[in-house]
């Protein structure tokens, strides 16, 4: 007898669990998934939290990295995928994706040598590219001095602080020495980790940030925020327009405006050496990956961006991101209108 | 339905569950075996298996990957670890089996429970923040002025101490496996016999000489075994690791530069590779490191074996 209950239980038992399942899938209707970048994390969930506020409609932002947010939304796992580095247009079109900027962010070289104040020390691309190639082995080198007369730099060794782990950080450093300098370009390249010829490696902005301020004479890069929020001693970079320039919401925002974004390639874009008198030679774009296929769902997720972009900007810069300039968002609304979605 | 029946029944179903229980684990084994098999399948093909543990180049720009230099960082961190590790825990087992006065015994004992518990992220915080600074700016200066001007054994202290190097990953990682280490060893030679030490006392023997010749032999299988699960523990260590080794991929002759582990590897690039061959790469790492960690248990178990058969 029992055994002819035993199946039956086990089909309630399945049967009930089915329908939790249900429920919560219907309960998750009104949730936009979206998965990727660290970088934007903090700046998607305070938007996340004022949207929800405001409509009702949860978004739930998972940041496990800009590498897991491609791979999931290839995948459809999600219903959009986030990324520090622009996807090539060549494999939008692999994916059928649609891609496009939300905010952007900037890299800060910053240092620790005893005297210096922020903002004093002047270098140019090629010195940065030198320095971390370990060619420019002293602060007092020659190319070095060169670009800062009248200001004493120690004879000391540089220590070089880099990134440890995998980041759209590190990815748009190494975009921005390749583009400065052959040498590295051959030597390293470009990538989210590279293969260091010097230096040490710490873990996340707060690693390179505790090296930079314990090790004396050492140089570093770490996000515009982090820079910003811990008082580091930032230095002062040359544009493409030959301007020394410092980091600030401005020199960002110039860069974003100066350059030549193009909806038909997916916005494909490193903001690195952008023209503009007032530019930040070193910033990026996060960048957003939709399944072209799926407009129903593409139009909630835009819905977000468009709420996002009409009244975010306030939100994004206490958090110290840089929004997207005017023209950009309406060239997106237009690019998401010509895709179906509005 | 009978009784006998039902109780028949229940122990089929007893049975059912608790074999279903154990293959569970045998399932998950070889599970995890055969996806790190195949998610690193295309570096295999490329890499082979000695050219790949031979090469120490981790370029992901060029898609050049080689463990040579992780395998290096991850034997010569646990190797040192155990060298701190092992003579403080056996330390602190004779102390408290043999010299400690009993109302410090139930303190001591909870302490060592303690820092078995706390989570590895936190030593790894601690290891960055606190530690890493005294490391680079006190211990490391002194031993480069003293031990580091012995020709030879110096080299192994060159180089500008920064406190993030192999050095500080062992000291954490040896801090962290002392208290199995510790107390395995303590539980075991609790099991000495007392008649065995009364005995030795009995024709004489020094408090030195019981502990060295009645109490270590008696009980050299179960420290042995605590050493292995502490290996065990200090190969796979990732976090507390991964803040204080840089995840530098070089073949490092002094204890005062960056390495990288494969664990340490694994924590900081997985989220961000993006190519096939990086990500397949990595999945040959963790693979390698599962073989590894499986191959250093089974020696073990043989050898405890081996010794403990008459």
């Amino acid at each position: 007898m029992a055994e002819k209950e035993e199946p039956m239980n086990l089909k309630n038992i399945f049967l009930s669990l089915l329908f939790i399942a249900t429920s919560l899938t219907l309960t998750a209707g009104d949730t936009i998934n979206g998965a990727g970048a660290t970088f934007p994390y903090p700046v998607y969930s305070a938007w996340a939290f004022n949207y929800y506020r405001a409509t009702g409609v949860k978004l739930n932002y998972q940041s496990i990295g800009s590498g897991g947010g491609v791979r999931q939304i290839k995948n459809r796992t999600v219903d959009f995928g986030a990324s520090d580095a622009p996807v090539k247009p060549a494999e939008l079109k692999a994916g059928n994706f649609l891609q496009f900027p939300a905010i952007i962010g900037g890299v800060v070289p910053v240092v620790n040598v005893k005297g210096l104040k922020a903002g004093q020390l002047k270098l140019t691309g090629e010195a940065l590219a030198d320095i971390f190639l370990g060619e420019i082995k002293k602060w007092n080198d020659p190319r070095i001095e060169a670009i800062n007369r009248g200001l004493t730099l120690p004879d000391s060794e540089i220590t070089v602080v880099h990134r440890s782990d995998g980041s759209g950080t590190t990815a748009i450093f190494s975009t921005y020495l390749s583009v400065c300098s052959g040498d590295w370009s051959r030597k390293v390249g470009k990538g989210k980790s590279v293969n260091w010829p010097v230096g040490i490696g710490g873990k996340g902005n707060e690693g390179v940030a505790n090296y930079v301020k314990r090790v004396n004479n050492s140089i570093g890069y770490v996000e515009f925020a982090y820079a910003k929020q811990s008082k580091m001693t930032y230095v002062k970079l040359k544009n493409k327009s030959g301007r020394f320039v410092e980091p600030s919401f401005e020199a960002f925002k110039d860069a974003a405006a100066g350059a030549k974004w193009n909806p038909d390639t997916g916005y494909y874009l490193w903001l690195v050496d952008a023209p503009g008198d007032g530019s930040w030679p070193i910033a990026g774009a996060s960048f957003i990956l939709l399944g072209k296929e799926k407009p129903g769902v593409n139009r909630r997720v835009v819905k977000f961006f468009e709420w996002a972009f009409k009244n975010g900007d306030a939100t994004a810069e206490k958090l110290i991101y840089v929004p997207l300039p005017k023209l950009l968002k309406s060239s997106i609304q237009d690019y998401w209108k010509k895709n179906g979605i509005d | 339905m009978s009784k006998q029946n039902l109780t028949d029944y229940k122990d089929t179903l007893f049975r059912v569950i608790t074999f279903g229980a154990a293959m569970v684990v045998l399932v998950v084994i070889v599970g995890i075996f055969v996806s790190l098999v195949e998610q690193s399948l295309p570096a295999i093909r490329k890499f082979g298996f000695f050219h790949f543990i031979t090469t120490p180049t981790w370029d992901p720009v060029h898609e050049v990957f080689g463990a040579a230099s992780s395998l290096y960082g991850t034997i010569v961190t646990t190797v040192l670890a155990m060298a701190i590790a092992i003579p403080v825990s056996i330390g602190i087992a004779i102390f408290m089996t043999e010299l400690c006065p009993n109302f410090l015994k139930g303190a001591m004992g909870t302490a060592i429970e303690l820092l078995a518990a706390i989570p590895s992220i936190i030593y790894g915080m601690w290891g960055l923040f606190t530690l890493a600074p005294i490391m680079g700016n006190t211990v490391e200066p002194f031993l480069q002025h003293t031990i580091g001007k012995i020709p030879y054994l110096g080299s192994l202290f060159s180089g500008t101490p920064l406190g993030i190097d192999i050095l500080t990953a062992s000291t954490v990682l040896s801090i962290m496996i002392i208290p199995f280490m510790a107390s395995i060893a303590r539980d075991t030679f609790m099991l000495t016999p007392q008649v065995l030490r009364e005995s030795a006392y009995g024709i004489g023997a020094t408090r030195w000489e019981v502990i060295r010749n009645v109490v270590l032999p008696y009980s050299k299988g179960g420290v042995f075994g605590g050493m292995v699960i502490a290996m065990g523990r200090a190969l796979g260590e990732t976090m507390a690791v991964a803040f204080v080794l840089g995840n530098k991929h070089q073949i490092a002759h002094s204890l005062l530069d960056a390495s990288a582990t494969i664990t340490v590897t694994l924590a900081n690039e997985f989220t961000e590779a993006d190519s096939n061959m990086y990500m397949a790469s990595l999945f040959y790492l963790a693979l390698i490191l599962f073989v590894m960690s499986f191959l250093t248990l089974a020696a073990a178990k043989f050898i405890l074996k081996e010794r403990s058969a008459p």
